[in-house]
């Protein structure tokens, strides 16, 4: 991909969207650990992992939880390369770049491990690494959780979930509404960018650029207020009456009461341990 | 400016939640008020539109790239609280199925974009654009400034959150727990970016975007435009928070020393023993009415909340003539809706 060209960032930046969800929905239907847990035990049990990370004062729980995550990715069947890759690669990239500068005496002053320049004194202190070692474990174990919770459940268990769970209805409407017409809205995005660079001859400015992907926004903002009609008379016509009802078939099984007794010890373990 | 988990504490994410659920409350009562069940349609295809768009390269001069969020188009074709909505579940749907910003940071996230940029962006775009006709190129420069302002608010909020994170949570020996820079590194890290390039890009997005629809589809510029006579009353809040940053400006005075890079030519003399030669040839080529924010006869406090008034008074005064001048309508526009 050439530098600056937007044609192609555009299209690769979708085409990863879509790629990804394809692969986090076939992951999702594989039978492993998480999958065969009921996703309201699942979701409270993460949201509790996930808050004991955050509280950790101790770098020995941040790796032990981070290991925890590994161990679940293994037995859930999710590759843990992908796993590993999505997480230090893909999502966090930018902690890296923040956590570097943290462990210079600059910006952290302490016991100096490394002396990078003597006069004006430029080292890398312990309380530095230190600093730094809790950002990226923190980031790196909080967003573990976040991807395996993901990657390990279908989005229409994750959505019925987080009703039985008590988010109100109307909002998880919307948010199913959304979710489904945003590859509809990528799909036709896609097709824009695919067709204005098949017709393109040559290194257009980018000022034009930013006049073409303009009109392309405002297009796909009419069609978004089209499709929003539409969708709206079809609701009526199927007896929408305001009341959105979901579907749930959760039934809580004796693994799902081991896994949340194991769980809940290993945070209250973690939240204890860390403080 | 997606914040993920393990830069803020538990506690601040806690209390972020906690600010954002007023507007949340606030928000759904306006959007049912107004759009009854349509609304759950017209917001998720808008919510979903500006998860999209946040995927969209922008050409930038110099060969590189960057992206828009969406939140000030929303706000000014949907009104504040609608993009409220659309903008928090947008969020929510990068959090829970991209693991794109955290969970437990949701609240920040939300609070920051979903609430403080579509805010400010729709008070600034009602403040410039007024009541010029929906063709109008004051309309164009509204969504410009209206983009770029309210997506730099939004970063300094970020800013200010990373930023008390060192003072409040740390080990015994001082090691910060969570994101390590103080407010002077992380205000400046984070807005310097903002100011120069996203605010930019969100400021241009914005205003061609607002340039498309007066052309192509107005119907969608008018729709959350405020009947006549209501405009006044909608505007209250902008002019609240003006004068509540007017009674604050003394605050300045509690600040010792001069801020960063500002010093005057006595002051170089006192710190590095001599005064450039160049500054010393510049610095008295403007004699500021104002020095000091001082009005001769009143005090300093008197003194700072007269010049913030004289200040806002001359600034809104230069935008209201540059307005004036851009609400021709132009020659050829479609009529207003």
């Amino acid at each position: 991909m050439r530098r600056g060209d937007f044609l192609a960032g555009s299209l690769a930046a979708i085409g990863q969207a879509l790629e990804g969800t394809l692969f986090a929905e076939e992951i999702g239907c594989r039978p492993g650990l998480l999958q065969g847990l009921d996703p309201r035990v699942k979701i409270g049990t993460f949201l509790l992992l996930l808050i004991a990370a955050n509280l950790s004062r101790s770098l020995a729980v941040l790796v032990l939880l981070y290991l925890l995550t590994l161990l679940l990715a293994w037995s859930s069947r999710v590759p843990l390369g992908f796993f590993v890759r999505r997480v230090w690669i893909f999502i966090p990239l930018f902690t890296g770049l923040i956590a570097l500068p943290a462990i210079l005496n600059i910006f952290t002053p302490g016991q100096p491990v490394l002396v990078l320049w003597p006069n004006p004194l430029i080292a890398v202190t312990a309380q530095g690494l230190r600093t730094a070692a809790f950002l990226l474990l923190r980031v790196g174990t909080s967003v573990s959780f976040a991807v395996l919770l993901i990657l390990t459940t279908p989005w229409n268990a994750l959505l019925e979930a987080l009703g039985a769970l008590g988010v109100p209805e109307a909002f998880l409407l919307t948010l199913a509404m959304s979710y489904r017409y945003i590859y509809l809205l990528l799909h036709t995005a896609s097709d824009m960018f695919l067709s204005r660079r098949s017709r393109l001859v040559g290194r257009p400015d980018a000022a034009e650029g930013r006049r073409w992907l303009a009109a392309a926004m405002g297009a796909l903002l009419d069609r978004s207020f089209q499709l929003s009609n539409e969708v709206y008379l079809a609701m009526l016509s199927q007896g929408f009456r305001g009341r959105p009802r979901l579907i749930e078939g959760f039934r809580t099984r004796g693994r799902d009461w081991l896994w949340g007794g194991v769980s809940l010890s290993v945070a209250l373990g973690a939240i204890y341990l860390g403080s | 400016m997606h914040i993920p988990d393990g830069y803020l504490s538990p506690a601040t994410c806690a209390v972020m939640y906690a600010a954002a659920a007023p507007f949340w409350y606030r928000a759904s009562r306006r959007v049912r008020e107004i759009l009854s069940h349509r609304a759950v349609p017209l917001l998720a295809l808008v919510s979903a539109f500006s998860f999209v768009i946040m995927m969209f390269n922008v050409p930038l001069p110099g060969g590189t790239t960057g992206h828009a969020v969406g939140g000030a188009i929303a706000a000014i074709v949907l009104g504040p609280w609608g993009a409220t909505i659309a903008i928090s579940i947008a969020l929510a749907i990068q959090a829970l199925f991209f693991g794109d910003g955290g969970i437990l940071a949701f609240g920040a996230n939300a609070f920051n974009m979903a609430i403080v940029m579509p805010l400010v962006a729709w008070y600034t775009y009602r403040a410039i654009a007024g009541r010029s006709p929906l063709a109008s190129r004051r309309r164009v420069l509204a969504g410009a400034v209206a983009g770029w302002l309210s997506l730099n608010v939004a970063a300094l909020c970020a800013a200010v959150e990373f930023g008390l994170q060192p003072y409040l949570f740390h080990t015994a020996d001082g090691t910060p727990l969570y994101q390590p820079y103080t407010l002077e590194v992380a205000v400046p890290a984070m807005m310097i970016p903002h100011l120069l390039a996203a605010g930019v890009v969100e400021g241009v997005i914005t205003a061609l975007l607002v340039a498309y629809l007066q052309r192509a589809n107005q119907i969608i510029l008018a729709l959350a435009e405020p009947t006549a006579g209501v405009t006044g009353w909608r505007l209250w809040p902008l002019w609240v928070g003006l004068a509540a940053l007017v009674i604050l400006t003394p605050l300045g005075l509690l600040a010792p020393g001069t801020a960063w890079g500002e010093w005057g030519a006595d002051e170089l003399q006192g710190m590095l023993g001599f005064v450039p030669r160049g500054l010393e040839g510049l610095s008295g080529l403007w004699p500021a009415p104002l020095p000091d924010y001082a009005v001769p006869g009143l005090g300093a406090v008197p003194g700072y909340l007269v010049s913030a008034a004289i200040g806002i008074g001359l600034a809104a005064a230069v935008l209201l003539v540059i307005g004036r001048l851009l609400a021709r309508p132009r020659a050829g526009a479609r009529p207003q809706v």
